[in-house]
């Protein structure tokens, strides 16, 4: 198995950017004050079981979940909680946040802080999914969706093959390349259980051709480790390929219909970073408080980036502040890749689960450029991955035709930002059709919930 | 040669005089049968198309109120009572009384009340802008200032201030149609009553963060004081979450309440300028000069 594959549909290749390849990861000291949010996954926001005063213990439980898509949030350090209150997010809008004042470092009881390699994978099913729900595992790739929900699939439909998301297909990003060279053993050991959680599906960790040395310490690991079924597999470099239906489509050769989940194909996606934090819920019983997350940009000199271990809570101007504060010439901060991440408008806002990188970019880098008219190239429609026409989706929205966008299966579109790249014209297009797939999914959800009420009002006649 | 000339003048005739006959039936037989007051509602609508009373058009209007044979959900906020009573006549009802409205911008956080802390690059569209964070100032409920509800305008009575980054409503060409209600997603602009010789008295502003985070983000904001409450003698102001406001249906116009406002987030608009009351009154005119 020495070709490299990709996914069929569009796809564009920014340059890669990958500075920050080389810094190894770095543990960071611990802040005096942390933040933790509520909302850290995709659902219904935790609910906090803390009061102000109580003293915790990192790794002790602070918030349940509330809601079937929901998770646990534990406490990163230990302390005593000063004040659950809503702060600013990095977007400015207010979520429940629990303020922790440090004292120390302990840990609660039964959590292995030990580092030693724990190969043997627990028989129980139900037992490994408890730790990964009790230790608040959810996916780190980006949509943060609780883990246990997605290793659980409805009865009725099997996993034919987990696949381990190593693409990185965002420029700029190294957390998951450095974690597959400084934790490879753990990340396989981690997917060997989420395989037999899975009822022991094939597994098939898929890497792109630019991260050359994680591939090879990836090989030389499963030789030494004892698990079946799992293997390396390389993909073309091409963004969005770490998208879950883009990497399906790549290493099955399935394609996942329009509203449909990956489990409809036999497939279960999981990335680099879950696959380790699975292995430290399920083997150490360690909850999901840390992750790893990069310090770089375009202005910012290779010797001022990093590849940090932090700990959930701890505010982004922390972190800026410990790598050396914000680098001159910096017109942006974006958390997450240049492509799908978020800008930051708030540089205090906590760190959740799914941080993944400071990314400062230059004025350069991020200037628009002045808008013109559609020339209908078609250049965007070549461009998206899941094969819609982003220049009709953008003309539809600004015509408000909800029915026609719903048509064109704008609930489709994975925001991964291939239009806008490949517009000569600088159209916006992403921003408008952000907007209006919003407004479809919720006419979609509310005529499916209506849909099931009424189906309930029958079935009581 | 003529031959072929009479023919075909004759045969097109001919041909001309069947299909009017077959036209002529064919509409008689499939006549839809409309009520004729629908065209006479229709002829007295201002035929703006606005959609300000909910209906498809100024058409769907008159087919609806028709329909019903009442007033009770129609109602033409562009018209106002002048149409409304022309409408009225025609179906032969009372149409009730219906104050005449103004659209009002309720956020006066101008530039150098409420400082931009970061830059928007984005598309200029207030959907798109909140659709992705919470704003370019530390108010997040506050006026995004991308002019959404200028261009929702059909009659042209909304503009930008230049210097305040806020919309200004030109009263003169407002019809209250709702427009610019519906187009902004903070919610900001709000239909009040017109009130006498347009004097109203507005809470001009929607920040329900707790005071001291609210004049943080900007200098102009309501902090939830509840000093204009306790001075109001008519019970017209309420104050929910750090936030006041003025029902306009008992709003007696005393200016009170504006006079008592520590950040001067109460204003009073249309007021006669006197020398006592130009304190109040300046802000709020320069903002609608620009």
């Amino acid at each position: 198995m020495s070709s490299k594959l990709t996914f069929r549909i569009g796809g564009i290749h920014p340059c890669d950017n990958k500075i920050s390849r080389d810094c190894a990861i770095e543990v960071l000291p611990l802040p005096e004050v942390v933040y933790v949010s509520m909302a850290q996954h995709l659902g219904a926001p935790a609910a906090p079981v803390v009061a102000v005063g109580d003293k915790v213990l990192a790794g002790q439980v602070i918030a349940e979940p509330a809601g079937f898509i929901s998770a646990f949030v534990h406490s990163p350090v230990s302390g005593t909680v000063k004040s659950i209150a809503p702060r600013a997010d990095i977007a400015g809008r207010m979520v429940n946040h629990i303020e922790i004042v440090r004292e120390g470092d302990e840990w609660a009881e039964g959590i292995d802080l030990s580092t030693d390699l724990v190969t043997e994978i627990p028989a129980d099913r139900q037992f490994c999914l408890d730790r990964i729900k009790n230790n608040g595992v959810v996916g780190l790739g980006g949509a943060t969706f609780p883990t246990h929900v997605k290793l659980n699939p409805a009865p009725g439909s099997k996993a034919e093959c987990l696949i381990i998301n190593g693409a990185e297909c965002e420029p700029y990003l190294t957390s998951d390349y450095r974690i597959m060279l400084e934790r490879t053993k753990e990340i396989i050991v981690g997917a060997a259980i989420m395989q037999s959680v899975l009822g022991g599906c094939r597994c098939v960790i898929g890497i792109e051709e630019n991260k050359p040395a994680a591939i090879k310490a990836m090989r030389a690991a499963l030789a030494e480790l004892p698990y079946e079924g799992i293997k390396v597999q390389v993909l073309k470099k091409r963004y969005p390929q770490g998208g879950e239906k883009q990497l399906i489509d790549a290493v099955m050769r399935r394609q996942v219909a329009s509203g449909a989940l990956p489990i409809s194909v036999g497939a279960v996606v999981q990335n680099m970073a879950t696959a380790l934090a699975v292995y430290e819920a399920v083997q150490k019983n360690r909850p999901l408080v840390t992750n790893v997350l990069t310090v770089t940009g375009d202005c910012l000199p290779v010797s001022a980036q990093h590849n940090y271990l932090f700990r959930i809570g701890m505010p982004l101007s922390y972190i800026a502040q410990v790598a050396g504060g914000v680098p001159e010439g910096a017109a942006k901060i974006i958390s997450g890749g240049p492509m799908m991440g978020k800008a930051i408008s708030n540089l205090d806002a906590a760190t959740v689960k799914g941080s993944s990188s400071i990314l400062y970019l230059s004025e350069e880098a991020t200037r628009r450029k002045p808008e013109s008219e559609c020339i209908r190239c078609g250049r965007c429609a070549d461009a998206c991955p899941m094969g819609l026409e982003p220049f009709l989706l953008r003309r539809l929205t600004e015509a408000g035709d909800m029915q026609g966008l719903e048509a064109a299966s704008v609930q489709d579109c994975i925001e991964c930002g291939c239009c806008l790249y490949s517009c000569p014209a600088n159209i916006p297009l992403l921003d408008h059709i952000r907007l209006s797939k919003g407004q479809v999914m919720g006419i979609i959800r509310a005529r499916a919930a209506a849909a099931k009420a009424a189906q309930a009002a029958n079935n009581q006649k | 040669m003529t031959n072929i000339i009479i023919w075909t003048i004759a045969i097109l005739a001919a041909l001309g005089l069947v299909l009017s006959v077959v036209l002529f039936l064919v509409a008689k037989k499939f006549k839809v049968e409309e009520d004729p007051r629908i065209d006479e509602v229709e002829a007295v609508m201002p035929g703006a198309n606005c959609g300000g009373c909910g209906f498809a058009g100024c058409r769907a209007f008159a087919e609806s109120a028709v329909k019903a044979g009442n007033l009770d959900n129609n109602y033409c906020p562009v018209g106002g009572a002048d149409v409304m009573s022309k409408v009225a006549s025609i179906l032969g009802v009372e149409v009730k009384a219906s104050a005449p409205k103004v659209a009002v911008v309720r956020c006066n956080g101008t530039c150098e009340a409420r400082p931009r802390v970061n830059e928007y690059g984005g598309a200029a569209s207030c959907k798109v802008k909140a659709s992705l964070y919470a704003g370019d100032t530390l108010c997040q409920w506050g006026c995004l200032g991308c002019g959404d509800c200028v261009s929702a305008c059909k009659f042209g009575a909304l503009s930008m201030g230049p210097a305040t980054g806020l919309p200004v409503v030109d009263e003169s060409k407002c019809t209250a149609c709702g427009a610019c209600v519906k187009s902004c997603p903070k919610g900001i602009i709000e239909l009040r009553n017109k009130g006498p010789r347009s004097m109203r008295v507005v809470v001009e502003c929607v920040n329900k963060d707790k005071g001291v985070l609210a004049r943080k983000a900007c200098s102009n904001a309501c902090i939830g004081c509840t000093k204009c409450q306790k001075v109001c003698a008519h019970d017209a102001i309420t104050i929910e979450s750090n936030l006041a406001y003025i029902d306009f249906t008992k709003c007696k116009l005393c200016k009170k309440c504006v006079a008592e406002c520590p950040t001067g987030a109460i204003h009073a608009i249309n007021f006669p300028v006197l020398p006592a009351k130009k304190v109040e009154d300046k802000p709020k005119e320069t903002g609608n000069e620009q």
